[in-house]
């Protein structure tokens, strides 16, 4: 178990610091640069003296050649230090420090409402034997994940404020603030945690255990929640581990929509402002959610199916 | 400031409208002035304005600003020197009782009205101004447009405790507008002192009306109201201090939702109205108040020095294959004007010369043939074999920019050019127009001063547009050094008759702020720059 957790932790460094350098040469191919930017970008921008530009660059390091840039930027990376954000001049890890906690409540709260909802609808539509039921359920997830975040966000502001003004169109104010943008969030998320639990929940019902359970007399219910589920829940978990990840991107269109506060803010700007340190403290920080999630999700394995042995050597396997 | 004629909206309609703007519009210019009285009832003071704009500048300090979403809360806390009438254009008092300009608009001596104090009790003095144009040129790129505006500044002196004078190495006429914008707003000795970061995280001490109570970034900028006001710009309805309370920006980034929240009453009023929710928020309770903006309008600026784009004839083939009308109609928000000049009308003095800027296919035919482009097989002209293609640059600060090039993409094949569309990252658009590789590039300049002719057209300067050298330098030069408003208004009409007639740039469509306002909201008006002023305003 220590090596298997000593050999997660290793892979998790590894991607984090592949986080790092494929951002940074991104960045780094990208036209232009943060101090143009900074510089104003209309047609009249070349009113700037060009010595201020190059004073600039030199304050910010940007400089200096690439390779000296990344060397700069990844020894104060991994002491913590992600410099200052070039555009408003503030820590870049105060930035996001300030930010987290918005996102950690939107994203918290839609992941839970996936998977309850998403998880529910699953066990509904393989628990019913009504026919149109099953096949109107199951045809919710393929449509939740194809209708655009933006446009579900958009529906519910107009349907919920505009209309019925039963919440607020924007800002983080609360929980009713809430609501609205986790709801978004969950559709496509939901979706995926239905599509995969009932596609398993399927197969975990053909299983001979299944049948051994019947036959010993258990109710419907029992066997669905007590032996299929539990097989079943372990493709769904893996799924909700990637979906964390993909809540955080989500984030950057719900919270547009919403105008909330937060990471997704705080990313739409930093990009558009070619903001590298800020943008470089955003994707490790993803990248260190995404890999702990993962690292935890993979821990979690062995609790719920006793099957899965961590044996030094070997991979933990998922059935 | 008119109200949209009533179309009876519909939910559908509405909601349609809603989802259909997927794209963010972000404001591109800037500036402009308009004058909404204040109907509606005897005007009372007290409460909230909320404010949704798009987005946010990370930045909350005049000097350093340029975005107008940000240039609306942060304008409200500082005074300027003058003031500039948006209906007339002249430079009017504010923090400047009066000025004395030397003949050869080389030194500006302004007297101070006295009793003017910042908000942390301190005076404003000669020396405070001083400190404040001494500090200006420092904040280098990160205050372009101060910094513009006081480049060749050889000297501020403090003649007397309320006598300052601004010395330039050159002649610079535009210096007097200048003292009117936002950009050169007086702040505090010791605002000026504290780092260019610093104030745009912490926010400045002025004299304006209203004060910064708290800056949440990407979230919200609350102002409160100065009280003790007393020194407010001659332009203004009501003297002492502002009537709101309290005035509230929200940052709300899509479209859709500020048009939807302006109409719901959450907030009282929006900025960025596009074409695309003008729909949504026609009825009885909002108001679209609208006004162009002062300077460049949009429009092709030609690389003059480009082999097919030498002749005059071709560029002016391009501008009379051009039809305005449609483009301003079909792309741009209700009331978007076709360009009549090279400057928008409210530009000082601007001359219109519509019967130059005309729609003439069968012209620019015979244009081209003329030039020696004949039609090929393709529809395309030809000349010693080469194609008449030429590659337009373009960057998305605006929503309108992509939709109106394809516009004249297809005006412009109808006479045989062809037009092909190059989309640039917004930070690359200044690189391309200093290498000069590029064949045209789109785009607008807001500026109340007609001087932002000689920055983009006089070969002494960057030059971006490889004009050449010729009479039109001596009316841009002549323009800056004269302090005769008649003599300068005929220099400058007669840069405006060159460029058009020349066809060194081809004028397309004047920009437009258009605002949302609840009807609630009385005395919201433009400055002369199409930004706003809310010491008048009032919640009815």
């Amino acid at each position: 178990m220590r090596r298997y957790v000593i050999k997660r932790l290793a892979q998790a460094v590894g991607v984090l610091w592949a986080a790092y350098t494929v951002s940074f040469l991104v960045l780094d191919f990208l036209p232009g640069d943060p101090v143009t930017a900074m510089a104003g970008a209309g047609m009249d921008s070349g009113q700037v003296d060009p010595a201020q530009l190059t004073a600039l660059r030199h304050e910010y390091g940007f400089d200096k050649p690439v390779l000296v840039q990344y060397a700069d930027y990844l020894g104060k990376a991994v002491r913590g230090d992600f410099g200052d954000s070039v555009s408003t001049g503030r820590p870049v890890s105060s930035t996001l420090a300030d930010a987290l906690p918005q996102t950690l409540q939107l994203t918290g709260a839609a992941l839970l409402l996936a998977v309850f909802l998403g998880g529910g609808l699953a066990v509904l539509a393989t628990y019913t034997s009504r026919r149109w039921l099953r096949q109107l359920l199951l045809s919710l997830p393929p449509l939740g994940v194809s209708v655009p975040t933006f446009w579900v966000g958009l529906l519910l502001v107009e349907s919920f404020s505009f209309r019925l003004h039963w919440f607020a169109a924007f800002g983080n104010d609360g929980l009713r603030g809430l609501i609205l943008p986790a709801v978004t969030l969950a559709v496509p998320t939901g979706a995926q945690v239905a599509q995969v639990l009932a596609k398993s929940l399927l197969t975990a019902l053909d299983q001979a255990y299944v049948e051994t359970a019947r036959a010993k007399g258990a109710g419907r219910w029992r066997i669905h929640l007590r032996h299929a589920l539990r097989n079943a829940s372990l493709p769904a978990l893996t799924v909700v581990g990637l979906l964390v990840g993909q809540l955080i991107a989500g984030s950057v269109v719900v919270e547009t929509v919403f105008s909330r506060d937060g990471l997704g803010r705080v990313t739409a700007a930093a990009v558009t402002a070619q903001d590298i340190p800020l943008v470089q403290g955003v994707v490790v920080f993803g990248a260190l959610i995404f890999v702990v999630t993962n690292l935890v999700v993979d821990l979690v394995y062995p609790l719920l199916d006793p099957r899965i042995v961590v044996a030094p050597g070997r991979k933990a396997v998922a059935v | 400031m008119r109200a949209h004629p009533d179309i009876r909206p519909t939910r559908w309609a509405a909601l349609a409208a809603l989802l259909t703007t997927s794209v963010l519009l972000t404001a591109c210019g800037s500036g402009s002035s308009g004058g909404s009285g204040s109907g509606g009832g005897p005007a009372k003071s007290g409460g909230t304005l909320t404010f949704a704009v798009g987005s946010d500048a990370g930045c909350v300090d005049p000097q350093q600003v340029a975005s107008n979403d940000t240039i609306y809360s942060v304008r409200q806390l500082v005074d300027s020197l003058t003031d500039q009438d948006p209906e007339t254009g002249e430079i009017v008092p504010w923090l400047a009782k009066s000025w004395d300009i030397s003949s050869d608009a080389t030194a500006f001596t302004f007297h101070l009205r006295s009793g003017v104090t910042f908000s942390d009790g301190s005076k404003l003095t000669a020396q405070v101004v001083k400190d404040n144009f001494d500090a200006v040129p420092k904040l280098g790129a990160l205050g372009t447009l101060a910094e513009g505006y006081l480049s060749g500044v050889t000297s501020t002196t403090v003649v007397d405790p309320l006598t300052v004078k601004v010395t330039f190495k050159q002649p610079n006429a535009q210096f007097l507008q200048a003292t009117s914008t936002h950009s050169l707003g007086i702040e505090s000795s010791a605002s000026v002192k504290q780092s260019p970061q610093r104030k745009c995280s912490q926010g400045v001490v002025g004299s304006g009306p209203f004060t910064l109570k708290q800056y949440v970034q990407n979230q919200s900028i609350t102002l409160g109201r100065r009280t003790g006001y007393a020194w407010g710009s001659s332009l203004w309805h009501k003297s002492g201090e502002a009537y709101l309370d309290k005035v509230v920006f929200k940052v709300v980034p899509e479209a859709g939702v500020r048009a939807g929240s302006l109409q719901s009453g959450q907030v009282n009023a929006i900025s960025s109205v596009g074409k695309a929710n003008e729909a949504a928020l026609k009825g009885g309770q909002v108001t679209l108040q609208r006004r162009a903006n002062p300077g460049v309008v949009f429009g092709l600026a030609f690389n003059n020095a480009r082999p097919a784009l030498k002749d005059a004839l071709v560029r002016q083939a391009i501008g009379f294959a051009i039809d305005r009308g449609q483009i301003a109609d079909t792309v741009f928000p209700t009331g978007t004007q076709p360009a009549t000049s090279v400057l928008a009308h409210t530009t000082p003095d601007y001359a219109d010369l519509s019967s130059d800027l005309t729609t003439d296919a069968a012209k620019a035919k015979s244009l081209l043939e003329a030039a020696g482009w004949k039609t090929g097989g393709d529809g395309i002209r030809t000349k010693d074999g080469r194609k008449l293609t030429l590659t337009v640059d373009w960057i998305p600060n605006s929503a309108t920019n992509q939709p109106a090039l394809e516009l004249i993409q297809q005006q412009l094949k109808a006479v045989g050019v062809a037009l092909t569309l190059k989309q640039l990252q917004v930070t690359q658009l200044a690189p391309t127009l200093q290498s000069g590789d590029y064949d045209a590039a789109w785009g607008n300049i807001t500026r109340a001063d007609p001087d932002i002719l000689r920055n983009s057209f006089s070969t002494k300067l960057a030059n971006f547009y490889r004009v050449p050298v010729t009479e039109l330098d001596s009316a841009l030069t002549g323009q800056a050094a004269t302090t005769d408003a008649t003599k300068r208004k005929q220099l400058v009409q007669q840069a405006q008759q060159l460029i058009v007639r020349n066809a060194y740039y081809a004028p397309v469509v004047e920009l437009q702020t258009q605002i949302g306002v609840s009807n609630k909201v009385h005395g919201l008006n433009f400055d002369a720059s199409s930004r706003i002023q809310l010491h008048d305003t009032w919640i009815g």
